[in-house]
């Protein structure tokens, strides 16, 4: 099978193969354009005659409930990353299928960890063909380099349900890591020694996946509650002595960050937010769980309380911060993605305004809309942003993988999406001619904060007429780039390929760029 | 002669610097192995700096290591000099263009409020230091530079000098004590430092040999503008001849305390409350303000807890210090939040202001508010007020327009 074939161009100008791994695909047409047709994905039909009446799906290990799912060459296996780098168990599946000598397998995660290099003997030897999902350190070097026998297909949180969903990638065996579950299935991340808080990432895979194995170390009688992942959609159970290493799932130094430069970019951003009128009181915001994120959430906190405000919503990335703006009334509801600290957890378990999401409820494109669109700022990272908005989060300027895209595209629909970015970081520009690989057109990018100035998007009319007069170091996104090129140097390309290694999807499944080999 | 050399820094938590280790060999050309972080997209721009700069030496056979950490071309210039120029005597000197801007003079009596030491040999704390807007960036060739990386640290400050952006902020360098100090002068003056820091300070002689030293070398190098001199007093014989020094000379603008070598040599500790250095910082505060120029004050050591350097700053104003050092850029809006003046201060140094130019209108040599005469001294304290609040955004350029 060809790795890709028949390469076009698409709307943002960026050449992708219609052929991926022998199936057909749909170039990027632009933003909304794509208006897909015919019904979702149906899952088989099972029949409760076939599970046991006293609803114990326990099979004795990981092996056993691996076979008896039918674990054979070719199928496509699923996990998700809510233990992040402490997963224990995608490094077990490909143990026991390399040992049963089934090849071929496409692994379909929610996201890959530095832990997961264990997995490159079986990419060399053929137990795994190729990873759908984020590829990072070790795997997005080994991908970049051209070493993967399939393409790689990196998709943001809501692209995975929506091609689920869609049926664009049928998942036949789903493996789900669970911090607590009963032995009819149902499962939660609050509770439990690897507790991580929710299971969000996990549940398209538990409603279309053809098998379902749930793997616990805290097994406990029916029910386990919450139920944030349902029995009714799962096959076997198994018990582990250790399903995840919890110091490594919960970091517990999320911090914010004491940088100098960095405070500096996340105060800009809040006085350019303040300025602006974009903080007002009802509104909603998303913010990462980085350094700078997490101060800026700071920063929106004093405003709130100076002007005696409140936050409608959060959508997190929870962690001990914006756990204690909710707990102090700055804001209502916490609208919850990913938990990061044992602080998130114990709120999700105790606070009923502290509320799991799942990528269908945020992210989810191909729906009868999402919330992404309804958050008033946006705070987000990027790798690279061109002098046209157009931004990279996955690859660094030198050409290789190096980051998942995560909810980063799914987030741009929200009403004002700022990127507060150093204009350089050791010598290597942010602010470029042209983004090595393209993530998100620029008409998703509102506003770029830099430490040496703002750039906004001339898209963006009402903004720059409501920062006039704020005294802020508004510049254009030209200027910027010139200031940094004048620093660091006009950077050379880097030296790549023309052959594909990878491809990035646009949230609605069409193919947005190409990411090439490099050549060392 | 020795024909291997090394410079600069190398190892984990070292960005923004690169480590160049060097051999002069008998034949074979110039050969470089370069490992950088940026390799991909400034690879070839590093190789042709090396070339450049090693045929400005004219040294034709060399083998050339470097580890760079994403280090601009003023550090990565600076690293390899330092290392030819263990091995080679000579004269030249390898400079980048200088900024435009780098060569603006400032005054005697500009506000200097806040002043940020940086390391003069960690490039790291340079690159973005002029972006907190500090009213001084001190490039520190001293205390902050280990004895071995002294050789090296001059290039690094006399690069940073020309081509580090200092976004407006008066370009200090802090020299080292005595000979070396004068020394340190040959690579700071040609390149247009503003101010010069004399760092302990004991008598009117130390500032002379450091300004006789200057004059000479603004003569060879055709400097127009003066550079400033800021004596700092760090002993009790210090102390004692202050005013000796603060009227030494008439490129003498400031005048700073260091409370670290100060309370050391008084025999007692360093406290955040500060009497033991009362009687010290008063007589600074009465030398300068008796021979003319700023004083300005000590540093404040625990970067971490800025309700205690507000507290800090409070009492540094009040005993009537300008300004004050600082060693980490969050310190410097907390500086300057707190010597500028209160709201109620700026409200009454308006009404005295407007007064004042409301008599210069009418010609009368008495001003007076309502029906209170005012007194020049006061008059004069207003218009400083005044100065201060615009310089530190309390005040509007403007605000007598509204």
């Amino acid at each position: 099978m060809q790795k890709y074939d028949k390469i076009v161009k698409n709307a943002v100008g960026r050449m992708v193969p219609t052929i991926i791994n022998g199936e057909e695909q749909i170039p990027f047409m632009g933003v909304g354009k794509y208006k897909p047709t015919g019904r979702k994905f149906g899952p088989r039909i099972a029949s409760c005659a076939d599970y046991p009446e006293d609803g114990n799906k326990v099979v004795p290990n990981l092996k056993e409930a691996l076979i008896k799912a039918g674990l054979r060459d070719g199928m496509t296996i699923s996990t998700h990353h809510h233990f992040r780098n402490g997963d224990l168990i995608a490094n077990q599946i490909f143990d026991i299928a390399h040992e049963l000598g089934v090849k071929n397998l496409r692994w379909f995660p929610s996201a890959s960890f530095p832990c997961h290099e264990h997995l490159i003997p079986y990419l060399e030897d053929g137990t795994i063909n190729r990873i759908e999902g984020s590829m990072n350190g070790a795997l997005g070097r080994f991908c970049s380099q051209g070493k993967m026998a399939g393409l790689g297909v990196l998709r943001s949180h809501g692209g995975r349900y929506q091609a689920v969903q869609d049926g664009e990638v049928q998942i036949d065996i789903a493996v789900i890591a669970a911090p607590t579950a009963d032995p009819f299935g149902n499962a939660n991340g609050v509770n439990g020694t690897a507790a991580c808080g929710l299971l969000g990432f996990a549940l398209a895979d538990s409603q279309y996946a053809d098998k379902v194995i749930v793997v616990t170390d805290n097994l406990v009688p029916f029910p386990a509650i919450p139920w944030q992942i349902q029995g009714n959609y799962v096959d076997y159970v198994v018990k582990v002595d250790q399903v995840g290493i919890a110091e490594k799932i919960i970091s517990g130094t999320t911090k914010i960050t004491k940088s100098p430069d960095r405070l500096l970019i996340a105060e800009l951003t809040a006085q350019f937010c303040e300025a602006t009128g974009l903080i007002h009181d009802g509104f909603s915001y998303q913010a990462g769980a980085g350094g700078t994120a997490l101060s800026i959430g700071n920063y929106f906190g004093d405003i709130l309380k100076k002007n005696n405000w409140k936050a409608r919503f959060i959508r997190a990335g929870s962690n001990k911060y914006p756990v204690e703006m909710l707990e102090e009334g700055l804001v209502e509801y916490m609208l919850d993605g990913q938990t990061f600290d044992l602080d998130g957890v114990r709120s999700m378990r105790e606070n009923p305004n502290h509320v799991w999401t799942s990528p269908f409820t945020s992210y989810n494109y191909h729906g009868k809309g999402n919330f992404a669109s309804l958050v008033d700022v946006v705070v987000l990272g990027a790798t690279e942003v061109d002098v046209n908005f157009n931004a990279n989060v996955v690859s660094h300027s030198d050409g290789y993988l190096l980051h998942g895209i995560g909810g980063w595209q799914n987030t741009l629909f929200g009403k004002t999406t700022i990127l507060p970015v150093p204009l350089f970081r050791d010598r290597i520009p942010v602010i470029r001619d042209e983004v090595t690989t393209l993530c998100a057109p620029g008409e998703m990018i509102d506003v770029i904060v830099t430490e040496r100035g703002i750039a906004i998007n001339p898209l963006r009319e009402d903004l720059i007429e409501k920062v006039k007069g704020s005294g802020l170091p508004v510049k254009t996104i030209g200027q910027l780039k010139d200031e940094a090129e004048e620093i660091c140097g006009i950077p050379d390309k880097p030296n790549l390929s023309d052959e594909i290694v990878a491809v990035i999807k646009w949230v609605d499944g069409t193919v947005i760029d190409s990411v090439y080999k490099v050549i060392e | 002669m020795k024909t291997k050399a090394f410079a600069g820094n190398k190892g984990p938590g070292i960005k923004s610097d690169c480590y160049v280790e060097m051999e002069i060999t008998a034949s074979g050309g110039l050969d470089i192995d370069l490992k950088s972080r940026v390799k991909a997209i400034y690879g070839n721009q590093i190789i042709q700096l090396v070339h450049k700069i090693f045929s400005y030496f004219d040294i034709k056979n060399a083998h050339v290591s470097i580890e760079d950490s994403g280090a601009l071309d003023l550090v990565l210039a600076a690293r390899i000099e330092a290392a030819i120029r263990k091995l080679m005597e000579t004269d030249k000197e390898f400079l980048l263009p200088q900024l435009e801007e780098n060569m603006s003079g400032t005054a005697k009596d500009q506000f200097r409020f806040s002043r940020l030491y940086l390391p003069g040999n960690s490039p790291k704390l340079m690159i973005n230091a002029g972006i907190h807007h500090p009213y001084g960036l001190i490039l520190d060739l001293e205390d902050a530079v280990a004895p071995d990386k002294k050789f090296e640290a001059r290039f690094l400050v006399r690069n940073a000098l020309r081509n580090l952006h200092f976004y407006g902020a008066e370009r200090m360098v802090r020299i080292n004590q005595g000979e070396r100090g004068l020394d340190d002068l040959d690579f700071v003056i040609p390149h247009h430092a503003n101010m010069i820091l004399i760092p302990k300070c004991e008598s009117a002689g130390d500032v002379a040999a450091v300004d006789e030293k200057i004059e000479v070398l603004r003569q060879t190098h055709g400097i127009k503008h003066p550079v400033w001199l800021m004596p700092i007093i760090e002993s009790t014989k210090g102390v004692m001849k202050a005013y000796e020094i603060a009227s030494s000379g008439l490129n003498v603008a400031a005048m700073a305390i260091g409370l670290e070598d100060y309370t050391a040599d008084l025999g007692t500790r360093r406290t955040n409350e500060g009497g033991e250095s009362f009687f010290a910082r008063s007589m600074v505060v009465n030398a300068a303000r008796a021979a003319g120029i700023q004083p300005i004050d000590s540093v404040f050591s625990d970067v971490s807890d800025m309700e205690a350097l507000a507290e800090n700053v409070k009492r540094s104003k009040a005993l009537g210090f300008d300004g004050m050092g600082c060693i980490h850029p969050r310190q410097i809006n907390v500086i300057h939040e707190n010597f500028a003046p209160e709201l109620a201060e700026i409200e009454k140094a308006k009404k005295i202001y407007l007064a004042f130019k409301e008599a210069e209108k009418k010609g009368l040599g008495v001003v007076s508010l309502g029906s209170k005469m005012i007194d020049p001294p006061v008059v004069k304290r207003a218009v400083t007020t005044i100065e201060l609040a615009i310089n530190t955004g309390k005040l509007s350029k403007d605000w007598m327009k509204n």
